[in-house]
């Protein structure tokens, strides 16, 4: 397939891997202990495990998959509001599919449209305005999730909305951002991060000058990364080349896509919709301030909190529940106390078992041949 | 001829187009749609008499085997029809294939079929015609049938459901156990078609494509490489739940691990292309007329040479093999080095955010 194949040449991986090994004796850290980078976006969790990465890379280089799988760091009182929206009567409640399955305090969506609830699953939230034309006796709401990568798609929607005139659509507003969240995760004080992945559709987005702090303030490393699995690999040669050269800088791999300012039309059409909420609540992560965007006052009228009674109960995580930890990278899936017993893809209790970006998932799905492995090699 | 022309003279024509709760009450109605829909396409010496059930001679039976093999399936898909067949190929393709995993000859089918009032009576027809030439492809025959009539809402236009018996050739000896070490894999084409095809039909994503149905008969296939080898040691279509699923069945019931090469399994550009789009996994996407075979080692390359000779099996490969280790699981390696487990699936695929 041209434009992907050339990014999955096994040849070329090889290459790259040949320069990643002569780097790791370069690096300091490596003498102690082994190096732990971090993938914020899901997106390259999926990749890493979808393409066998972490076991082609030498042991010395571990991942630590970040928080960025959105449909994992939901709240599970976030997830209720959405049943409770999805069972008004009247309303057609519009989702991305992977949110689906994501265990609410009582039930999933999935659960809720067995139940009864109309709840439809849309690639794009176009889709979801689309309906309300076409069901002007229904309320048709958009759960909108996502970091940056998908906040532009809902505001032009609700733009268009409101051009068009469409009072039966509104958006039940989710969107998180990265920036906050990167840095509550570096203020951890357990944290042993060497360096980072940098989200590639966030940034297409935002652009590479948001994450100068990381440079400049907490002296790390982070490489913008594409998500082709040679992408993957050239990201962490840089970061790994950086290290061994003493460098903490803000680079760019993904340059094909991102350009180094962002995109202008995107944030202005998320300006204009969205603004700063003071706090938001994310699973295993607790609050962060000024995490999350709701809609602004002059889009009420598309604002599914201002429309509808939303519950907005707080539910605490599962006490057993260690996603947090895993999302700080203190500890890896496997060593969470329900890994696998209690909490496995079938009957998940923790958000990152839920979605194949989600860290725990996909160790459980793709990586327990690596866990073998790395314990192996660990007794040895 | 004046008896065939009596028959004639008593046979049914539906008056109505659309399907009405009377074609289900057992009366004149009823009678009305079998004879002229079922009976019409079906058409053969087994059902023609209409009674509660098809009778057929013990002799004839044996004459193909020293054992029977037994199975249902039902069918529920939607869009009936999508690019390259419709449920109607599906229910008969379908059953033929149970029957010839475990090496049988397909001879019989039943069809019960559940309408909802307001089907639109040429669509049935043109269903009912498809039955008939998959039938005639397959060498099978549908000798009894059932049909029921439910309210608007209460089911999805048709459902069909068909049972199928066949004969097992005596010395054949196919089951999931089998799986030894040392054995490989074969699977008989291009991954994914199917299911890709029904997602694309549903037309909720705006793609265009030619992909189309791989639906076909393989009982023939399976009947060819029995001829080259009689010791095939597990067999199954790769439908619902797709090779991923097929293969972790193999591996838990011989209680052996497969390791597969992601770069040896065939695929279309356009399937890979779809899949990458919505961030699905081909390995799980449904297939209609796949099959994977575990087969002695010495004998594999001979099965490959006379499946890429077959109309079925034109794109037949060596995916993999059956290797030791403690745990019963599929690993595969991936196209770029690496390698990853190949799971059971969770529930239904779901496409990603971004």
């Amino acid at each position: 397939m041209k434009y992907v194949d050339e990014f999955r040449d096994p040849v070329k991986a090889r290459t790259l891997l040949n320069e990643i090994n002569e780097l790791i004796p370069k690096i300091e850290i490596v003498k102690d202990r082994p190096l732990q980078i971090m993938e914020v976006c899901g997106g390259h969790t999926h990749s890493i495990f979808r393409y066998g990465l972490q076991n082609m890379l030498p042991c010395e280089v571990e991942f630590v998959h970040g928080p960025g799988c959105p449909v994992c760091v939901l709240p599970m009182g976030r997830l209720d509001d959405c049943v409770a929206l999805a069972e008004l009567p009247h309303v057609i409640f519009t989702t991305f599919g992977d949110a689906m399955r994501v265990p609410g305090s009582k039930k999933s969506l999935l659960q809720a449209k067995a139940e009864g609830a109309d709840v439809r699953m849309v690639y794009s939230p176009l889709d979801s305005l689309k309906l309300a034309k076409e069901n002007p006796d229904k309320e048709v709401i958009f759960f909108g999730l996502g970091f940056e990568t998908t906040m532009p798609s809902t505001a032009l929607t609700v733009l268009q909305a409101k051009h068009d005139g469409i009072k039966n659509f509104s958006l039940f507003c989710n969107h998180i951002t990265i920036i906050p969240t990167i840095k509550a995760i570096l203020d951890s004080p357990q944290l042993e991060i060497d360096g980072f992945l940098g989200p590639g559709h966030v940034s297409m987005v935002i652009g590479i000058r948001p994450y100068d702090f990381i440079a400049d303030h907490y002296h790390k490393p982070i490489v913008v990364a594409g998500f082709e699995p040679l992408d993957v690999l050239h990201s962490m040669w840089m970061v790994l080349k950086q290290l061994a050269e003493g460098r903490h800088e803000v680079e760019n791999q993904y340059n094909r896509i991102v350009p180094s300012t962002g995109s202008v039309p995107a944030l202005e059409a998320v300006q204009e919709v969205f603004e700063l909420r003071e706090f938001f609540e994310w699973r295993g992560l607790g609050s962060i301030d000024h995490s999350g965007v709701r809609v602004r006052d002059q889009y009420a009228d598309w604002d599914s909190e201002r429309k509808f009674p939303v519950p907005n109960l707080k539910i605490a995580d599962p006490k057993a529940c260690q996603c947090g930890e895993v999302l700080k990278g203190v500890i890896k899936p496997h060593q969470c106390k329900i890994f696998g017993t209690q909490c496995t893809p079938e009957m998940p209790m923790g958000a990152l078992m839920v979605s194949t970006e989600g860290a725990c998932a996909a160790y459980y799905n793709y990586g327990r041949v690596n866990i073998t492995r790395n314990s192996a090699a660990a007794t040895v | 001829m004046s008896a065939e022309n009596a028959v004639r003279k008593r046979v049914g024509r539906l008056s109505e187009t659309t399907i009405n709760m009377a074609h289900g009450s057992g009366g004149k109605k009823m009678r009305d749609l079998i004879e002229d829909v079922f009976l019409g396409a079906f058409h053969n010496r087994l059902l023609a008499p209409l009674e509660d059930q098809a009778v057929m001679n013990l002799a004839d039976l044996a004459a193909n085997g020293d054992r029977l093999a037994f199975t249902t399936d039902s069918y529920v898909v939607s869009p009936l029809f999508f690019p390259g067949g419709n449920i109607g190929a599906l229910a008969v393709n379908g059953t033929v294939n149970d029957l010839a995993m475990c090496g049988a000859r397909p001879l019989y089918l039943s069809c019960g079929v559940v309408l909802e009032e307001g089907l639109s009576v040429n669509t049935l027809r043109q269903i009912a015609a498809t039955m008939r030439e998959m039938a005639d492809a397959a060498e099978v025959v549908i000798v009894t049938g059932d049909t029921k009539v439910v309210e608007r809402g209460a089911a999805d236009k048709l459902f069909i459901n068909t049972s199928g018996v066949g004969v097992i050739p005596a010395g054949v000896s196919i089951s999931a156990t089998r799986a030894q070490v040392g054995d490989k894999i074969i699977l008989n084409g291009f991954l994914g078609d199917h299911g890709c095809a029904i997602l694309l039909a549903r037309n909720e994503l705006a793609l265009e494509t030619d992909i189309k149905t791989d639906c076909q008969p393989l009982h023939d296939l399976v009947r060819k490489m029995l001829d080259t080898c009689m010791d095939i040691h597990c067999l199954r279509d790769a439908t619902r739940g797709g090779l991923g699923t097929v293969l972790n069945e193999f591996a838990e019931s011989s209680n052996v691990a497969i390791n597969i090469t992601e770069t040896a399994i065939p695929m279309r550009e356009n399937v890979k292309g779809a899949c990458e789009l919505l961030g699905l996994d081909p390995l799980y996407l449904a297939n209609e007329g796949k099959l994977v075979a575990i087969v002695p080692p010495d004998k594999a390359d001979d099965l490959v040479d006379v499946m890429r000779k077959h109309p079925a099996g034109t794109e037949a490969a060596i995916i993999g093999e059956v290797v030791e280790a403690k745990d019963a699981i599929v690993v595969m390696q991936t196209a770029f080095g690496g390698s990853r487990i190949v799971d059971l699936l969770v529930g239904e695929q779901l496409p990603r955010i971004c």
